[in-house]
């Protein structure tokens, strides 16, 4: 009884490792991949790997580090792509790719992860509500809802998820300006 | 139930018996419509019919695979440790779906939507206690034959991503104005149907008018 219940344990082990050999590849070209194209999405044309070249930099209050991807072309910095995160959303954890120029203005910016409301705060990957930050420079540009006396335009009945989306914006432009390296 | 042995003709009756096992997913013994098994994720995942195709493909892999190989290996599991062998079988499955869903079908959309393995999310993992799986294991692939264990784990399997495909489409033509994917109005939808209230309207309904139609027939 102990022995066929050891047998089957150790078979599906084993077909498991199997299995997570064979996906292991894929299953990180995939990720990579999907971080490509976030990247791709908020900066400038570039023709280097800005995987490759990622490093980490503090945030503003020095508590977490966020890691950037340098897009260069020809080798010139074009803009950097700055993986930033709130935990203020509706459901916790949202996290933003987003897209910082060299003269500090918000590119564009993707979501990469949210668990907020299906059709209330999900609306936040819609553009009508995304690219009004884009172009903007957050020291010129008051970076809350219009509610709390900013200049965002907040998601009508999501506004806890508009604030999140700002404070994770916040957090990577913070982290660029004031701990970023400036190459 | 008799076994076909080899060498054996093939008996009408065999056939006709053995199309049953398949079909009866489907409407008699619809997992979600008539037994009202695996409850979570059809409630969960069926925000869009696209997601409630993706999410009983997934289980009905694991179906078919559990079911064949409980029905192969039931003769040497003494029947003491069968439950927790079973869990094992069916558990690998899920982990290797979880792993294949995360190689091949984890590329986001043209304009950045995310991709079927991150909107379906915790419940690939949760298909290890959707009772479907373990019940189909118990109660049928552990007393029959693997080809028949197959033809039920496939009927079983794919009456249940019909019936979460016919939900998210309700919920996802209500909910968004939208058909697998494609806008058709281009304003909001009727939000409820997308959250989980919604899912219980839609559900509740879908199976009155089930239960209606059994009736009259």
């Amino acid at each position: 009884m102990t022995l066929t219940l050891f047998l089957v344990t150790f078979l599906a082990s084993l077909a498991l490792g199997v299995v997570y050999e064979l996906t292991k590849a894929p299953k990180a070209a995939a990720e990579n991949a999907k971080k490509n194209f976030a990247i791709k999405k908020v900066v400038a044309e570039f023709n280097n790997e800005p995987n490759a070249e990622a490093y980490r930099i503090p945030t503003a209050d020095g508590t977490d580090s966020l890691t950037c991807y340098p897009a260069k072309k020809d080798g010139i910095l074009v803009g950097t792509a700055i993986e930033s995160y709130t935990m203020k959303g509706f459901s916790g954890l949202i996290r933003v790719m987003v897209g910082i120029d060299t003269s500090g203005n918000i590119v564009n910016t993707s979501v990469l992860e949210q668990k907020e409301t299906p059709g209330l705060g999900t609306k936040m990957t819609e553009p009508f509500f995304k690219d009004q930050f884009n172009g903007k420079n957050p020291s010129t540009f008051k970076m809350t809802v219009k509610k709390d006396g900013g200049e965002v335009d907040a998601i009508t009945a999501s506004t806890i998820t508009s604030r999140a989306y700002c404070d994770a914006l916040q957090r990577a432009w913070d982290a660029h300006t004031k701990g970023g390296r400036h190459e | 139930m008799p076994c076909n042995a080899p060498g054996m003709p093939i008996r009408k009756e065999d056939v006709m018996s053995n199309m049953k096992e398949f079909t009866k997913g489907f409407i008699k013994e619809n997992p979600v419509f008539v037994l009202l098994l695996g409850m979570c994720p059809t409630l969960g995942t069926t925000t869009s019919a696209i997601n409630g195709l993706g999410m009983g493909l997934a289980t009905t892999f694991v179906l078919v695979a559990s079911n064949v190989v409980i029905s192969l290996v039931k003769n040497v599991i003494p029947d003491k440790v069968r439950i927790p062998a079973f869990v094992v079988v069916i558990a690998s499955f899920v982990t290797i779906v979880d792993l294949l869903m995360a190689a091949y079908f984890n590329t986001p959309g043209p304009n950045g939507e995310p991709s079927l393995y991150d909107n379906l999310g915790i419940f690939i993992p949760l298909i290890v206690v959707n009772c479907i799986v373990l019940g189909r294991a118990e109660a049928f692939a552990s007393k029959n034959n693997i080809f028949r264990s197959f033809l039920d784990g496939l009927g079983i399997g794919l009456g249940f991503a019909l019936a979460l495909m016919i939900l998210g489409t309700v919920r996802e033509l209500l909910g968004s104005y939208s058909l697998f994917g494609f806008r058709l109005i281009n304003t909001d939808g009727i939000l409820v149907f997308v959250l989980a209230p919604g899912a219980f309207i839609a559900l509740g309904f879908i199976i009155a008018l089930i239960n209606h139609l059994r009736k009259t027939n």
